[in-house]
């Protein structure tokens, strides 16, 4: 069970308080004399469903009601940060990324504790 | 050596073991009665008394004895019994604790354990190979339903589930803390330890009943100068005195969830003779911890040899912990065949404790020289690079044959008990689950905790660690601390993965990798054979793994075997993946208080109990309770709705509506706002007029539709569907927040605040009349709503009709619902005023062609689909669904469209759901162009009617189209949807 933090109440809470509502900054049309039946297929069905980096929209339904964003790796599940609803896309640093993206062998961060090095072998 | 105690079992040691002869309990075993000491486990207390036969097997229905000291047991499940109603099947042996009185009685056997009918599969063994359940009963097709799945059905499964309602109570806790450690060994009360001396909040889990872990097994380390095991005693005191710790004994951790959310499963009175009746049976914990420790030490594997499974034989580790926790000796001549250092120690304690140990067989050829010269010096024979290769014994072990590893010879021994370790299995299976990365260690033949995906450390025996002092460093190192100083030479080194000589691929013999599922390495090798390449596929196919023990020891072996067999390294053919729970958790944990009453929330309208009073019946709408129908005097069904459908055409209904969803839109833009949800129009309607409104999605389908009463400008009072309100609710909250924050309306969900009673039919007026304060009710035309006092107090009363006839929906605040209705029906009954329910109320909406959203519509249907395009506003720039509308698909010709149908014979109903075809009798598939939606039987109408969706219906009108069912096929013709006063005179009185 995740934990989120609602940017409006500014705390961080179990995620049986929200809901997730889908891929964020899909922008709804403002004119739709221009949309196509390609571009409503984008807008309507087409979804970016990455392993990766996801930008998505929560509700704190069962709290303070309001809609946010969140960006959060889909691997880890863990989340870079939450930002309130209307807020532009953030651009996130290599560092951010990084920070949530699984480790690979080799990387320093949570490595395992080994004792002596080969110690532990037979 | 004086006579042990009698009452408790010939085979215990005197002063050997933790337990106080003083203090004893009985119990049954398969209905006869036996004695333990309290602390005792079933295990522990049936060794002590000579019954090694625990169980049958799944398949072969073998005898088979108790193997292990812990959670891994596959072979000795009970079925552990309290009373008649309390009792749980598929108890493992070495995990239940004896209590006075508990009755514990064997499974899978008919008719006794000693003599057991199923047991003529073994010698059918050939026949039952790895997939058998795909081979047998392929065919003929027929059998799978008669013959085949019955017989599964009785085989499957080892006990039987009760029969009765579990009476007991589940509690469920969720719990904060800095450092949550996984087990109480060494390693992990080392790092409570480091944990809550820097003052952290800590939680430590541990499935036994004491710490210590491999502790408890062991008779000779030293730690901080003490025994080992009083050393852990000593840890968990100063633990539980300290108040930021929680000591959780009996408590599994058995799934590790994201961000560090682990789910415990504590055992409160499983153990107890006489528990108190407030205490719940078993406690969920669901922790949220900042770090995690693992220390779930390691699970000893058997070794893989022909006849590896009979009663008598067991783990080495699991003896040693029968002999030094529990005083208890499996058998007086004892053999070991190992392939690892620490059953070298079993062996040691044994012979110290004055018991025969009948020979060391060592498949290793080089063998520390330390265990050697020990073994030498305690006079026991050791063989190091021999195997055993055969045992006999039926319903215990008489003997083993040895051989040289790579030599024939053969030397045969009597023994009683047969002690075996094929090393020890990092039990990974949480670190696993937190989605952490495995390393397969080559030089130890194990996976091991590689990078971690949460925020845990893996410390002790399950991070690969192989002596004590090792792993109480790195338990200490977890939460900063030094650690004490450890006096102890025993190591868990050494290890044989896959079959043992004589178990090979040229050997027919049954050698077993998985006990509870009866897989033997020949299966593994013949699912190879077969073409399974996938571990994943190796395993369903053989079902190796996969019994309630969930291959805790037999996996390697399997994964090893696999391996061999496919001529392949363990590290590619990869590991199956390790689910949660860790082990078996009782359903009534995982409900817990959801059940009963509790299971979801019931709502009740503030008429509910005058409507309970009145005799009717309910029926359940989302969490709602509504008033069904109200019998009267032993009328059916049918003949109340019948009654209740002709009252409210002939005199007036009194109907509870107060279910509806109410959202009140409220704000300078709320005209805008109302522009964009619904597809109608809602500029120029006036306050004081309703209108009937339809929501779709942004795909254009209908989502929702009510009536919408405009109170003024800037204000609407909007129904939605009963099941509908919280999602429309939702969904305009999405608008208004992320795509027109801007825009000045509040939205307020009311749907509790007032209670609906609406009164229809053509006395409606007549008996509301004098009750209404403030409000010109004949200037009030149909679709109207205007506020005043009704009964004294404040009412929004909407002049609307969802029966087509005159009729009004009185909304009053909820408190005073029950008291309002009874005033309406006080005046109302001598003027004939009825009662009607949700089912008369289908009725007559349907005689008026009135869709419901969800029963004549399922989230494909357009407006012009169901017959209401006229609500579209079509001047409208933008609503949601405007574009999805206009998508090809939804203006193609031949979609389906609502219609309704009379069957030829007025006096059949058709079925809802009932499929439709255009020609009778035609060939198997029939294109079938619709199907029925709505159908009932219409007093009003004195015949059938029904609605569906048709394709190209409208076009089809005055056709006559087919219903076909299993007996008959029905006639019907396509009609329009309006059943009863088609020009719509009655409503306006």
């Amino acid at each position: 069970m995740l934990l989120i933090h609602c940017p409006y109440c500014e705390r961080e809470l179990p995620e049986l308080e929200f809901r997730q509502s889908g891929e964020a900054h899909i922008a709804r049309p403002a004119d739709w004399n221009a949309v196509s039946d390609e571009d409503f297929e984008k807008f309507f069905f087409i979804r970016d469903n990455r392993k990766g980096v996801v930008f998505e929209r929560w509700r704190h339904v069962h709290g303070c009601g309001r809609f946010f964003n969140a960006a959060r790796h889909s691997v880890s599940d863990k989340f870079i940060r939450t930002y309130k609803a209307g807020e532009a896309k953030p651009e996130l640093a290599p560092g951010e990324v990084e920070a949530v993206t699984p480790k690979g062998r080799g990387t320093p961060a949570n490595e395992p504790v080994r004792q002596n090095g080969e110690g532990n072998a037979a | 050596m004086s006579a042990p105690s009698a009452n408790t079992g010939q085979n215990r040691i005197p002063g050997k073991g933790r337990l106080s002869p003083a203090r004893t309990v009985s119990f049954t075993w398969d209905g006869k009665r036996l004695g333990a000491m309290e602390g005792d486990t079933l295990a522990s207390a049936l060794i002590a008394n000579g019954i090694h036969l625990a169980g049958r097997s799944f398949k072969y229905h073998r005898p088979r004895g108790i193997l292990s000291g812990g959670a891994e047991e596959p072979n000795a499940l009970a079925t552990i019994a309290r009373d008649a109603v309390r009792m749980q099947p598929n108890i493992r042996a070495p995990m239940q604790e004896v209590f006075d009185g508990m009755i514990a009685t064997s499974q899978n056997r008919w008719p006794s354990l000693a003599f057991d009918i199923g047991a003529v599969n073994d010698w059918m063994g050939r026949f039952l190979s790895a997939g058998f359940y795909y081979k047998t009963f392929m065919w003929p097709k027929s059998f799978w339903k008669n013959v085949y799945e019955p017989f599964i059905r009785q085989a499957a499964g080892l006990g039987s589930a009760p029969k009765e309602a579990d009476p007991d109570r589940y509690a469920n806790r969720f719990a904060h803390c800095d450092v949550l450690v996984v087990g109480a060994g060494p390693a992990g009360l080392s790092a409570a330890l480091g944990a809550a001396r820097d003052g952290k909040r800590v939680i430590i889990c541990d499935e036994n009943a004491q710490a210590g872990g491999h502790l408890r097994a062991d008779a000779t380390a030293r730690i901080s100068g003490k025994p080992g095991y009083e050393w852990a005693q000593s840890v968990v005191a100063e633990l539980s005195a300290n108040a930021n710790v929680t000591v959780l004994p009996r408590t599994t951790a058995f799934g590790y969830y994201s961000h560090n959310m682990v789910a415990l499963v504590e055992q409160v009175t499983d153990h107890l003779a006489r528990p108190a009746a407030d205490l719940p049976r078993e406690r969920l914990w669901q922790v949220r911890a900042a770090k995690v420790v693992l220390a779930t030490g390691a699970i000893e594997r058997h070794l893989v040899f022909a006849d590896n499974d009979r009663p008598g034989i067991m783990l080495a580790s699991a003896a040693q912990l029968m002999l030094n926790h529990y005083g208890v000796i499996p058998g007086r001549k004892i053999g070991v065949y190992t392939a690892c250092d620490s059953a070298w120690n079993a062996a040691f304690d044994f012979r110290q404790a004055g018991v025969d140990i009948v020979a060391i067989i060592d498949c290793r050829k080089d063998v520390p020289s330390s265990l050697l010269a020990k073994a030498n010096d305690l006079g026991i024979p050791v063989k190091t690079g021999h195997a055993v290769v055969k045992t006999s014994g039926r319903l215990r072990i008489k003997s083993m044959t040895v051989e040289p590893v790579d030599g024939t010879a053969s030397t045969k021994y009597e023994i009683d008990s047969l002690l075996m370790s094929g090393g020890w299995t990092p039990s990974v299976h949480l670190f696993s689950q937190s989605r952490g990365k495995l390393d397969w260690d080559e030089a130890g033949g194990r996976f091991l905790p590689g990078i971690g995906a949460e925020d845990c450390t893996s410390v002790g025996a399950c991070n690969g660690t192989l002596t004590l002092a090792d792993a109480i460093r790195e338990g200490a190192m977890a939460t900063g601390g030094p650690g004490p100083e450890v006096d102890e030479e025993a190591t868990m080194a050494g290890f044989l993965l896959g079959a043992a000589k004589g178990a090979g691929p040229e050997d027919f013999v049954k050698a077993f990798v998985d006990y509870q599922n009866d897989v033997t390495a020949k299966d593994i090798r013949l699912a190879v054979k077969e073409g399974f390449r996938s571990i994943e596929h190796v395993k369903r196919y053989t079902t190796t793994g996969m019994a309630t023990d969930q291959g805790k020891m037999s996996n390697l072996h399997g994964l090893a075997i696999a391996a061999h067999a496919l001529g392949n390294d363990i590290p590619s053919v990869g590991h199956t993946t390790f689910r949660s729970p860790y082990t078996p958790v009782t359903f009534g944990t995982i409900v817990n208080h959801a059940k009963g009453d509790l299971f979801d929330p019931t709502r009740r309208t503030p008429m509910h109990g005058w409507a309970q009073g009145q005799g009717a019946m309910f029926e359940d709408v989302g969490q709602w309770k509504r008033a069904w129908y109200f019998p009267r005097g032993g009328e059916t069904m049918k003949e109340a709705v019948d009654r209740e459908c002709l009252a409210v055409r002939n005199a007036a209904g009194i109907f509870d509506a107060s279910t509806l969803g109410k959202i009140e839109v409220v704000g300078p833009d709320a005209v805008k706002f109302m522009n964009l949800m619904y597809t109608n129009p809602w500029d120029k309607l006036e306050p004081g007029r309703c209108r009937y409104g339809i929501m779709l999605r942004e795909d254009g389908f209908i989502y929702d539709d009510g009536v919408i009463g405009r109170l003024a400008d800037d204000r609407f009072h909007v129904t939605t569907t009963t099941g509908g309100a919280a999602r429309v609710m939702n969904m305009m909250e999405d608008y208004l927040q992320t795509e027109f924050p801007q825009w000045n309306v509040w939205l307020t969900s009311i749907s509790e605040q007032w209670a609906v009673i609406a009164v229809q039919g053509p006395k409606a007026r007549e008996i509301i009349e004098p009750f209404v304060e403030g409000i010109d009710l004949e200037a009030m035309p149909h679709m109207s709503i205007r506020e005043g006092r009704f009964c004294g107090v404040p009412t929004r009363l909407m002049r609307v009709s969802f029966t087509g006839e005159a009729g009004y929906e009185i909304n009053v605040p909820a408190d005073h619902g029950r008291a309002v209705w009874e005033a309406i029906w006080e005046r109302g009954e001598p003027m004939g005023l009825t009662p009607y329910g949700t089912e008369a109320m289908h009725v007559l909406r349907a005689e008026k062609g009135f869709i419901i959203v969800g029963q004549d519509t399922d989230g494909t249907v357009t407006p012009d689909d169901a017959g209401v395009a006229w609500a579209i506003g079509k001047n409208k720039a933008d609503f949601v669904g405007i574009r999805g509308l206009k998508r090809p698909d939804l203006i193609a010709p031949g979609r389906k469209q609502l219609v309704g149908l009379k069957t030829a014979d007025p006096k059949v109903v058709l079925e809802e759901g009932a499929q439709i075809v255009e020609t009778p009798g035609a060939s198997i598939p029939a294109p079938m162009i619709g199907h029925v939606t709505s159908s009932y039987w219409s007093a009003n109408c004195g015949r059938s009617i029904a609605m569906a969706l048709v394709k190209d219906g409208r076009a089809k009108a005055g056709q006559t189209l087919y219903v076909p069912m299993a007996n008959e096929t029905i006639a019907v013709e396509v009609t329009g949807t309006v059943f009863f006063d088609e020009e719509g005179a009655r409503v306006n009185g």
